[in-house]
């Protein structure tokens, strides 16, 4: 549609990145760790889709696909952990998982 | 148009940080969404059309669906608000922030030397995406198919004695296999 600069897409992508990455190095419950996961992953997405962008090719929307692939199996096993967790320890706290193994 | 792309990337930004900053789970979920549409906004206008539906009906529309079920499935309360209330301390995100920030210094140093470089406004038609990810792309398109289904056997696996009752758990932790006796 309209033409922007490379940088600032550029940009756009690596702020939300870090956004994600902060949020997965700061909060300790597992729901929020995995949130800030699917914004890292959406981050690395859309900085797929800006470097297609800028050459006019589809391949940047091809691998926001398998990028999104990815994301939803990830998603689908890593809730079902948490459902897991919760059930075992009765806590969402990534510390106390610490102990699963015994 | 460029007004537009400029005020999405501005909600995007500003609903992820008030996103993670959430110390209620559903809140942020809300307000995660409305940035995966707001970058939705900026798919479409950087022209990545099929890249924009895909982002609003399984980003928006399944994996958030997905983690608003899981909540609801937890069944948090107020104590899970005062706990968060205690972890999200500012001593707990100061060192990570300094340094991620410095990170960001060093990304806007290396992307300032792509300055005068433009977009072409064009992203590949959805006609052009199917077509290449059905000839040169078809080995991972069956890969990424692998994937979902082990996840869906995974999923399926781990998730099905947690919605059970624990009357008669014993004291030890399951084990994973275990699920497969009842």
């Amino acid at each position: 549609m309209t033409p922007i600069p490379l940088d600032l897409g550029l940009l756009f992508a690596a702020v939300l990145f870090l956004l994600g990455a902060l949020g997965v190095l700061v909060r300790r419950n597992i729901i929020f760790m995995l949130l800030s996961l699917e914004v890292m992953f959406n981050a690395a997405g859309l900085a797929f889709i800006v470097a297609g962008s800028r050459w006019g090719q589809p391949d940047g929307q091809v691998m926001f696909f398998f990028i999104l692939t990815m994301a939803a199996a990830e998603v689908s096993v890593g809730l079902a952990l948490v459902l897991r967790l919760r059930h075992l320890l009765g806590t969402l706290d990534v510390d106390a998982a610490a102990t699963m193994r015994e | 148009m460029t007004v537009i792309l400029y005020i999405a990337m501005g909600i995007a930004l500003l609903t992820t940080v008030i996103a993670l900053t959430r110390l209620n789970a559903i809140h942020a979920l809300l307000y995660l969404i409305t940035s995966l549409l707001a970058i939705a906004v900026v798919f479409f206008l950087l022209g990545a059309h099929f890249a924009a539906a895909l982002e609003v009906i399984i980003y928006a529309g399944a994996i958030m669906v997905l983690f608003v079920f899981t909540v609801m499935m937890l069944n948090l309360g107020p104590p899970a608000i005062e706990q968060e209330r205690r972890w999200f301390v500012p001593g707990m995100w100061a060192g990570p922030g300094i340094f991620l920030l410095m990170l960001l210094g060093e990304i806007i140093y290396l992307v300032y030397n792509l300055r005068g470089i433009e977009t072409s406004g064009t992203g590949g038609s959805p006609s052009e995406v199917g077509v290449s990810l059905y000839t040169t792309y078809l080995l991972g398109i069956e890969i990424s198919s692998m994937l979902l289904l082990a996840g869906v056997v995974g999923a399926y696996h781990l998730g099905r004695r947690a919605i059970l009752p624990v009357a008669e758990e014993p004291t030890r932790p399951l084990l994973l296999t275990e699920g497969r006796k009842s």
